[in-house]
C-alpha cells in the first residue's frame, strides 16, 4: 500500500500518494451518482407504510400492490408499447437520414441535418404544448399513435447523432469496392456498410426505446385516458403523495435501464 | 481468361472541375485492349478522378468513356463489371476471406458449388490457397493485398482498376508484390489501369505510362520512353534526377556557356533546355572519344552512398550539377577530391532536349 | 498523345451528365426526408402554430398583451430570475463536482475508467422520474438523509431539505451531472500525453502542467458540458416540479399551469416563445464561440 503511495500515478511523475485527495472527492461523487437510485431498491420491499432504510420487515406488498391495480398494468404495457413503436419509427427514419446525409453532396444537406437536431435543442415542454394543441385539433390527443410520432421526433436527433458518428469512423471505401463488385447502392449499404454499423444502430434503438419509455413531459400533455403511460401516472402520483408503490415501479425501471445500459456495454465491448 | 477477352478503354475529352480547379482537363486516352497501362502523377495531379471516373464514383462534368465499343459514362459502377483494388484494399471486415472472394460472384447469382470453385482458384492464383476460412483481421498486410486482389478478378472481369494498391507495404514487399502483379497480369492478361504517384513503381510494372499533372495527361509511353526522353521539364523532374542547363541557340547549333553542344538533331522551334540525368554524365580522365560533349567545372562535394558516390560538380555558369558514379567508375571518382577541376562527358545520344518554361 | 475528340462535340453529354448528377444528390437526400418531415409536422409546424396564438388576444386580435404581461408582471419576472437562479447554481456545482470526477476517470487505466464511467452512466439511462423520485424519498422531513444526520448528530432538528430550492437543486445537479462529466471526458481523452510530458521535460512541475497545459486544454469540453447542462436547465420541468414542491416554478412550470389551471393558451405560447428564444439565442452565441458539431455530438 505504501508502495502504491509512492509510485508515479502519470506521466508527470505526481505520485498516487500526492492523489490521493482527488481519488477520495471523485468516489464521493460517484457514491451520490448511484446511491440514490440503489437505495431506493431494498426499500420497495418494506413492508411498512413508510419507506425504511434498511427495511425493518421485508415483504412484497408493494409489487403485489403493483401487479394487481390494472391501471398500474395498463400504464406499463402502453409504456412498453409506445418505447417499442418510437423505436421501431425512430431508428429507421434516423439511419436513413445519416447516411441519406452522410453521403449526399447536396447543399440543403446541413440545413437537413439542422432541422433535425433541433428536437434536442427545443425545450421539451414547448415540444409537448405544441403537439397538444395540434392533437386537440385533429383527434390525437390520449392516442397511441400521437405518443408514438411526438415521442420519435425526442428520439431522431439521438439516433442521428448516435449513427453519424459511427458513419464518419466508417471507411466508405467499403461500400464502394462492394458497388465495384456489383453491388447496388442499397446491397452495398445492406450487406456491407449496416453490418459494420449494427452497434452503433442497436444503441441507437435502445436509445429511442428509453427516450420514449422514460418521457414525462410530452407524456403528461398528450397521453391520456386508456393510453396513459407508466411515467405520467408516476408523475400524478408524485404530485400527490409518496406511494411507496412507486418505489416498486421505480426498481422495476432501474432494472430494466440497468440492463439496456449493460446490453450496450457489452455491444461497446466486443467491437473492440 | 484469355486475351482476346481483354477490352480496350477510350477516353475522350474527359473533364471533371471542382469550381475553378481542373481535376480532370479534357484528357483524351487510349488504353489498349490487354494493356498494363500506369497513371502516374503527384496527388492532386488528377490521376485517382481518373480512376474513380473509370469506375463509375466521380461523374465527370463531360467527355466520353468506352470500355470497347461501349459508351459507359453515365453507367452506374455496379453495371461497370471492372475490378477494383483499393489503396486500404477496403475488405470486408466481418466476412471470412472465401466470403470477401465470395462476394461479387454472389452478386451475380453463381451457383455455390461453381462459386466455391471459382473462389478457390483466385485465392491459389494470389498464393492464398487454403486461406479461405481466415478471418481478415489475422491477415498480414500482404495478405490482405492477395485477398483484394483476388476479389477484385474472380469474376474475371474485363478491366481491372487499382489504386495505389502497394501504398501501405513495406519497400521489400512493395517491390515483391511489383513482379508479381506484372507475372499475373502477363497470365490473366485483362487491361489494367494502375495509379500510382511512385515513379519507381510505374516504370517497373506498366507496359506504358501516362503521366498527369493538373488534369492534364503530359506523355503518354513506353517507361523506357519516359524516363529517357521526357517530354517536358515536369516529366524530367518527377522522374528520376535531373538537372536542366539552359542553352542558347545559334545559327542552327546550340550552345551552353559559349560551348557548342554535339546533339544528334536540333528541334525547331522555342528555346531550349538540356536535361542531364547524373547517372548519364561520366568523368572524364583523358580516354574517352567519340561524339561526347564536354562539361569543366569544379568538384563542390562529393557524397558516398553505398552503392554509388555522387559528386557535386559547378559548371562555367555556376550551376551546380550531380554525377552518379556506379561500380565501374568508381575507380575514376576516386581520384576526385572537392575543389579540384574536373571534365565531365555526356554522348550525344543521351542528350535530351526540352522547351524551356519558366517555373 | 492519344484521342482526338474534342471541341463541342465533347461536351455533347454534358447536360446529362450534370442532370443525372442532380438526381443521385437529391435522391440521397431525399433518404432524409422521411424523418424531416416528421419533425415538420410534429413539431417546427405546431411550434410555429403557438407563435401565431402568443400574438393573439384573448378575443382573438392581434396583441402583444402576453408580452406586456411578461414585462410588467412582477410574477412573470420572479419566475424568470428563478430559472436562470437555478440554472446558473447548478451549473456552477456541476461544474465543481464535475471536472474532479471527469479528471480522474480520464487519468484511471482503460479498464479501472470503463468500470467507474458506469456510475456516471447508470444514472443517464435511468428514468429522471425514478432518480427524481428517489430524492423525494431521501430528502423528506422523515427520510434518510434527516435520519441519519438526526443520529450522527449533525444537526438536532428535522431540517427542509425538499419541497423547496435546496431539494430542487439537489436533484437537478444529481440529473444534469453525467451531461456536463461525458463531453468533459472526452475533451480530457483527447488531450495527447506528450504535451505533458513536454511540459515536464520543459520544467514544470505536476501543478504547474495542470494548470497550464491541461487545464487550458481541456476547457472546450467543459464549455460544451457547461452549456449543454445550462441549456437543459432552462427548460426543465419535473425535478423543479417534484422537489420544488411549487415553490420553486420555473418557466416550464409556469407554461404548465398557464395551460392546466388557467387554459391560457396565448400566455402559454408567449411565456414558450421566449423561453425557445432564449435557449436558441444562447445556442447561438455558443456556437459563434465554440464548433457546433462538437457540442451536439459530445454527448455520446
Amino acid at each position: 500500500m505504501t508502495n502504491w503511495l509512492k509510485r508515479p500515478a502519470s506521466e508527470t511523475q505526481i505520485t498516487h500518494g500526492q492523489r490521493l485527495w482527488l481519488y477520495f472527492v471523485a468516489t464521493v461523487i460517484m457514491i451520490l451518482l448511484v446511491a440514490p437510485t440503489i437505495i431506493v431498491m431494498p426499500m420497495s420491499f418494506s413492508a411498512s407504510q413508510y419507506l425504511e432504510f434498511p427495511p425493518r420487515e421485508w415483504s412484497l406488498r408493494w409489487y403485489e400492490h403493483y401487479l394487481s391495480s390494472p391501471a398500474w398494468i395498463d400504464a406499463t404495457w402502453t409504456s412498453l408499447k409506445a418505447g417499442f413503436l418510437t423505436m421501431c419509427v425512430a431508428t429507421p427514419l434516423g439511419v436513413a437520414a445519416a447516411y441519406g446525409l452522410h453521403v449526399s453532396r447536396h447543399p440543403l444537406g446541413q440545413f437537413f441535418y439542422i432541422v433535425l437536431i433541433t428536437p434536442i435543442m427545443v425545450p421539451v415542454i414547448l415540444i409537448a404544448i405544441a403537439a397538444f394543441y395540434v392533437f386537440v385539433q385533429i383527434r390525437l390527443v390520449n392516442s397511441l399513435f400521437g405518443l408514438v410520432i411526438a415521442h420519435s421526433i425526442l428520439a431522431l436527433p439521438l439516433v442521428l447523432i448516435v449513427v453519424s458518428a459511427a458513419l464518419k469512423s466508417y471507411d466508405m471505401n467499403q461500400e464502394m469496392a462492394a458497388r465495384s463488385l456489383g453491388a447496388s447502392r442499397f446491397t452495398a449499404f445492406i450487406g456491407i456498410t449496416l453490418p459494420q454499423i449494427r452497434f452503433s444502430v442497436l444503441t441507437a434503438a435502445l436509445l429511442s426505446f428509453l427516450t420514449s419509455f422514460d418521457e414525462v413531459i410530452v407524456a403528461m400533455f398528450v397521453s391520456g385516458g386508456d393510453n396513459s403511460t407508466l411515467t405520467r401516472n408516476m408523475f400524478n402520483a408524485l404530485r400527490d403523495q409518496i406511494d411507496p408503490t412507486i418505489a416498486s415501479i421505480s426498481t422495476i425501471m432501474i432494472v430494466i435501464s440497468s440492463t439496456l445500459l449493460i446490453l450496450s456495454q457489452l455491444f461497446g465491448k466486443s467491437r473492440d | 481468361m484469355s486475351k482476346q477477352d481483354a477490352l480496350p478503354i477510350s477516353i475522350s475529352g474527359l473533364t471533371k472541375s471542382y469550381g475553378s480547379l481542373f481535376a480532370l482537363d479534357h484528357v483524351d486516352l487510349e488504353v489498349k485492349s490487354g494493356e498494363f497501362l500506369t497513371l502516374l502523377g503527384p496527388s492532386g495531379s488528377g490521376k485517382t478522378t481518373l480512376l474513380m471516373a473509370l469506375a463509375g464514383f466521380t461523374r465527370p462534368d463531360h467527355g466520353s468513356i468506352r470500355f470497347g465499343d461501349e459508351e459507359i459514362v453515365t453507367m452506374p459502377p455496379h453495371k461497370r463489371g471492372v475490378g477494383m483494388v483499393f489503396q486500404n484494399y477496403a475488405l470486408f471486415p466481418h466476412m471470412s476471406v472465401a466470403a470477401n472472394v465470395a462476394y461479387p460472384l454472389k452478386l451475380r447469382k453463381v451457383p455455390k458449388a461453381e462459386a466455391a470453385g471459382l473462389v478457390e482458384r483466385a485465392l491459389e492464383t494470389v498464393q492464398l490457397g487454403g486461406y479461405g476460412e481466415r478471418r481478415i483481421g489475422q491477415l498480414s498486410g500482404g495478405q490482405k493485398q492477395r485477398v483484394a486482389l483476388a476479389r477484385a478478378i474472380v469474376f474475371s472481369p474485363r478491366i481491372l482498376l487499382m489504386d495505389e494498391p502497394l501504398s501501405a507495404l513495406d519497400k521489400n514487399l512493395r517491390e515483391q508484390m511489383q513482379i508479381e502483379l506484372r507475372h499475373l497480369h502477363e497470365k490473366l492478361g485483362m487491361t489494367t489501369v494502375y495509379v500510382t504517384h511512385d515513379q519507381r513503381e510505374a516504370l517497373t510494372m506498366s507496359d506504358r505510362i501516362a503521366v498527369i499533372n493538373h488534369g492534364r495527361l503530359m506523355q503518354l509511353d513506353a517507361p523506357r520512353r519516359i524516363y529517357e526522353r521526357p517530354a517536358n521539364r515536369f516529366i524530367a523532374e518527377f522522374i528520376g534526377e535531373s538537372t536542366f542547363l539552359k542553352l542558347e541557340r545559334k545559327g542552327g547549333r546550340l550552345n551552353f556557356a559559349g560551348v557548342e553542344l554535339e546533339v544528334d538533331e536540333v528541334p525547331e522551334g522555342r528555346n531550349l533546355s538540356l536535361v542531364v540525368r547524373p547517372e548519364r554524365l561520366t568523368i572524364l580522365d583523358g580516354t574517352d572519344a567519340g561524339k561526347t560533349n564536354i562539361f569543366p567545372g569544379t568538384v563542390k562535394d562529393l557524397v558516398y552512398q553505398g552503392d554509388t558516390t555522387l559528386a557535386y560538380v559547378t559548371l562555367a555558369d555556376g550551376t551546380d550539377i550531380a554525377v552518379r558514379a556506379g561500380m565501374r567508375s568508381e575507380a575514376a571518382i576516386e581520384k576526385v577530391k572537392v575543389g579540384e577541376r574536373v571534365a565531365l562527358g555526356l554522348k550525344s545520344a543521351d542528350v535530351v532536349l526540352i522547351p524551356d518554361e519558366e517555373r | 498523345m492519344a484521342g482526338t475528340a474534342s471541341g463541342a462535340g465533347a461536351r455533347a453529354n454534358e447536360a446529362l451528365l450534370n442532370r443525372q448528377d442532380w438526381q443521385e444528390r437529391w435522391a440521397l437526400l431525399g433518404l432524409a426526408s422521411p424523418a424531416v418531415l416528421t419533425v415538420l409536422i410534429v413539431m417546427v409546424i405546431p411550434v410555429g402554430w403557438l407563435f401565431y396564438l402568443s400574438f393573439l388576444s384573448d378575443d382573438g386580435n392581434f396583441s402583444l398583451e402576453h408580452y406586456d404581461r411578461m414585462l410588467e408582471s412582477k410574477a412573470y419576472a420572479r419566475i424568470f430570475w428563478t430559472t436562470f437562479k437555478v440554472s446558473f447554481l447548478t451549473t456552477g456545482i456541476c461544474i465543481l463536482l464535475g471536472y474532479p470526477l471527469a479528471y480522474f476517470l480520464s487519468q484511471l487505466p482503460k479498464r479501472a475508467a470503463a468500470l467507474c464511467m458506469l456510475t456516471v452512466l447508470l444514472p443517464f439511462w435511468t428514468s429522471l422520474l425514478v432518480r427524481t423520485y428517489a430524492w423525494l424519498v431521501l430528502l423528506q422531513s422523515k427520510g434518510l438523509i434527516n435520519e441519519w444526520g438526526i443520529s450522527l448528530g449533525l444537526w438536532e432538528e428535522q431540517l427542509a431539505l425538499v419541497h423547496n430550492l435546496t431539494g430542487t437543486l439537489i436533484g437537478m445537479v444529481h440529473i444534469m451531472l453525467p451531461f456536463l462529466v461525458l463531453p468533459l471526458y472526452g475533451s480530457m481523452k483527447a488531450i495527447s500525453e506528450d504535451y505533458l510530458k513536454a511540459s515536464s521535460n520543459l520544467g514544470a512541475g505536476p501543478v504547474q502542467t495542470f494548470w497550464n497545459i491541461f487545464f487550458p486544454l481541456s476547457l472546450p469540453g467543459l464549455f460544451a458540458g457547461a452549456l449543454i447542462v445550462f441549456v437543459l436547465c432552462l427548460g426543465f420541468f419535473v425535478t423543479p416540479a417534484v422537489l420544488g414542491g411549487g415553490k420553486v416554478i420555473m418557466v416550464s412550470n409556469q407554461i404548465t399551469n398557464n395551460i392546466e389551471l388557467f387554459f391560457n393558451w396565448g400566455a402559454a405560447s408567449a411565456l414558450g416563445v421566449v423561453l425557445l428564444a432564449i435557449t436558441l439565442g444562447i445556442l447561438f452565441a455558443a456556437t459563434r464561440l465554440l464548433n457546433l458539431n462538437r457540442i451536439l455530438g459530445a454527448g455520446h
